[in-house]
């Protein structure tokens, strides 16, 4: 294990499919201009018992207690599980923020859906797929209160004794976004020349588009 | 190689190919609107770093706008933190001198029926815009797909996206659509067989008969929803009806470049025998009219049908959100408030369908209320012109300011708790329109004939009596 690894990190389990991010963070917390200060308001309308608002402060705010991110063996926990689909609907990053804001490192599903799996990686929030028996075998592990590392150089899951459970499938462009933490924007800037040359050649092209 | 219509845009724009696998992608048109872009204008800003090509920038606000009191500008939006993030549109648009719609200008409405109203998005483009629904513009014979926030700054500062090439799927629908079937139905009836991750990891291309002999407003539906089925990108090949839409608008070239510009659109379609990893197909003839029942939209079912058994956990919870039980008919569904707008659903044309309907008609006196809101001012304009606007007043319906609205709630659009809605918008989610509001979506010609039953009816027979 190395110093990507996330080390004995406990797993929350949502066991349902099709999250779609306007459940991650509601609509009404998107009016912010900033990218911190979601973690409150992750899955603010299932972990509280009333509609919640931008600016308020959540510490006196009834929790429910029967949402999963509540209970109190779950508390604390960096990976968060999930089914099927994970992530769909709107492209806000906010979803990504919200999640990193509450101390969330990882994100482990059956699948995700494109934009918000991209966004993960844009943030440095590592999203892995696995398939269904791997995720049923972390859902009973979670639900019985294990926790396990996360090693992403070697793409494996281990439980706590260092024992492999899973190996995990990851394109190594993402995977070095996140081992980096790089500047996309810099790195494409190198290319500069490159683009400029494409874009000259469009502009005899398609002139209208350059309007 | 016979190349399928999006293998052509992609490789139209493709700047190269890195060592890492990954593509530089270049934008032609970048849409931006004011809940995605803030924090991208900031990362700019603390990196020292410009835009790379200001003209591909265009801006509208569309999310936070109220659709009342749009007469006092700026000042008609009463809460504070969303009057902040328009005016922080501008002063980001006004800082970097992109081209913005503001709040007051009458060419103001939702992005994605702003851009291809002004000829701001063009066929042969490569569009992104920080909102998924992006999709839409792939009506016009263009890449159109929607970005998280990293991207957009990455666009504004590169003009290009960083890209990996999606696979190819093909959704073809014979035949043509019966009367009382519209192009939202199709579009819910396809996220219906092949659910909402069907088309993950794909760009889809709608093709065949019932595609072909749709207006480009009914394209947009399609294309619209293209997310809602897990693809990034919808798209439909360049034909004589594209043309005629694309002809004369602000945006688009004219004279020769016009002349220049055909001979290239003509090409945005896939070679015969071109090659789809994936095609569905359906019967355009046979569909029916969609209502969604659940919190998901692949949770749709005929208007002629029942409430199916819930085949998994999600779908149980989604029962239990929405109140209803299995074995309940669509048409004794009861209805709290109907919303006729969103990107899906707010062009001249969906008015003028609801209106046809609603004419001469009453909202049903059990109704909260109805409202209707055009995607822009200028689709406003048209329908005032053509009276649509009266129609609905006369019917009890209230006509509103464009904006997204109700579709998502960020302005005080908003269903109350517990509220069903017939919605013409494009997600069904939890509380998305309100919290703990149930939301039913629909093509507008059923959202206009469920306001004046106040339950949903078979529109088909409407139209036959």
């Amino acid at each position: 294990m190395n110093e990507y690894t996330i080390h004995s990190a406990k797993m929350v389990p949502l066991d349902r499919s099709n999250i779609d991010t306007d459940q991650i963070i509601p609509k009404q917390f998107l009016k912010s201009i900033k990218k911190s200060g979601f973690g409150p308001n992750l899955f603010d309308s299932w972990r509280y018992i009333d509609a919640g608002f931008p600016g308020q402060d959540n510490s006196g705010r009834e929790l429910n207690s029967e949402f999963v991110l509540n209970h109190k063996k779950y508390k604390g926990s960096e990976v968060l599980i999930s089914r099927e689909n994970f992530g769909c609907g709107s492209s806000r990053e906010h979803a990504v923020w919200a999640l990193q804001d509450y101390g969330i490192k990882c994100v482990i599903a059956e699948s995700f859906a494109d934009i918000f799996y991209n966004n993960c990686f844009k943030n440095g929030l590592l999203a892995i797929t696995l398939p269904k028996d791997s995720m049923a075998e972390l859902f009973r592990f979670a639900e019985e209160g294990e926790a396990i590392h996360v090693d992403l150089v070697n793409q494996v899951i281990l439980d706590l004794n260092e024992t492999e459970m899973v190996k995990f499938e990851i394109d190594s462009y993402r995977k070095t976004c996140v081992l980096e933490g790089l500047d996309e924007i810099g790195l494409s800037l190198k290319y500069s020349k490159t683009i400029k040359n494409y874009e000259n050649a469009k502009k005899k092209q398609t002139p209208w588009i350059f309007k | 190689m016979p190349r399928t219509l999006y293998d052509k845009l992609w490789e139209l724009h493709e700047v190269i190919k890195r060592e890492d696998g990954t593509h530089l992608l270049y934008i032609d048109r970048h849409l931006i609107h004011e809940v995605t872009s803030p924090q991208a204008f900031e990362g700019l800003r603390v990196a020292g770093r410009r835009l790379w090509r200001v003209s591909a920038n265009k801006a509208t606000p569309d999310h936070n706008v109220p659709t009342t009191n749009r007469e006092l500008g700026l000042e008609g939006i009463t809460d504070d933190v969303s009057k902040l993030q328009v005016t922080t549109l501008d002063e980001n648009c006004k800082e970097h001198g992109i081209e913005q719609f503001d709040i007051s200008d009458e060419r103001q409405g939702i992005v994605h029926v702003v851009g291809p109203e002004q000829g701001i998005t063009l066929p042969g483009m490569t569009v992104v815009c920080g909102d998924s629904h992006t999709s839409t513009h792939g009506a016009l014979g263009a890449l159109a797909m929607g970005i998280g926030t990293s991207e957009v700054e990455h666009v504004l500062a590169t003009q290009c996206l960083v890209a990996i090439k999606q696979k190819n799927m093909k959704v073809e629908i014979s035949g043509s659509l019966p009367e009382g079937v519209y192009s939202k139905d199709l579009t819910l009836s396809v996220i219906g067989k092949i659910g909402t991750a069907g088309a993950t990891g794909y760009a889809i291309e709608y093709s065949g008969e019932a595609i072909r002999s749709m207006s480009i407003e009914a394209r947009m539906t399609v294309c619209n929803m293209a997310i809602e089925a897990g693809a990034r990108a919808g798209m439909i090949a360049f034909d004589q009806v594209t043309l005629e839409y694309v002809k004369g608008k602000p945006f688009a070239p004219s004279g020769r470049e016009w002349e220049e510009a055909l001979v290239q659109w003509k090409e945005l379609r896939s070679d015969d025998r071109a090659h789809f990893d994936k095609t569905v197909d359906l019967d355009g003839s046979k569909l029916k009219p969609q209502v969604s029942w659940g919190t998901s939209p692949e949770m749709v079912m005929d208007i002629d049908s029942t409430i199916p058994e819930p085949r998994s956990n999600s779908e149980s919870d989604a029962l239990d959100y929405m109140d209803l039980k299995t074995g309940m008919r669509a048409q004794d569904i009861r209805l709290d408030q109907v919303f006729i707008g969103s990107c899906t659903n707010s062009r001249l044309e969906d008015l003028k369908v609801a209106a046809s309907i609603v004419k001469g008609n009453k909202v049903n006196k059990d109704l909260k209320r109805a409202i209707v809101v055009p995607g822009s001012g200028l689709v406003s304009r048209a329908a005032i012109n053509e009276g649509l606007d009266e129609i609905f007043k006369e019917a009890g319906f209230e006509w509103r300011a464009p904006g997204c609205s109700m579709c998502l709630g960020m302005n005080p659009d908003q269903l109350d708790e517990g509220d069903h809605c017939a919605s013409t918008s494009n997600r069904n989610f939890e509380g998305r329109q309100g919290y703990k509001g149930r939301t039913h979506l629909v093509s507008p010609a059923t959202a206009a004939a469920a306001a004046i039953a106040g339950h949903f009816v078979d529109v088909r027979q409407v139209l036959k009596s």
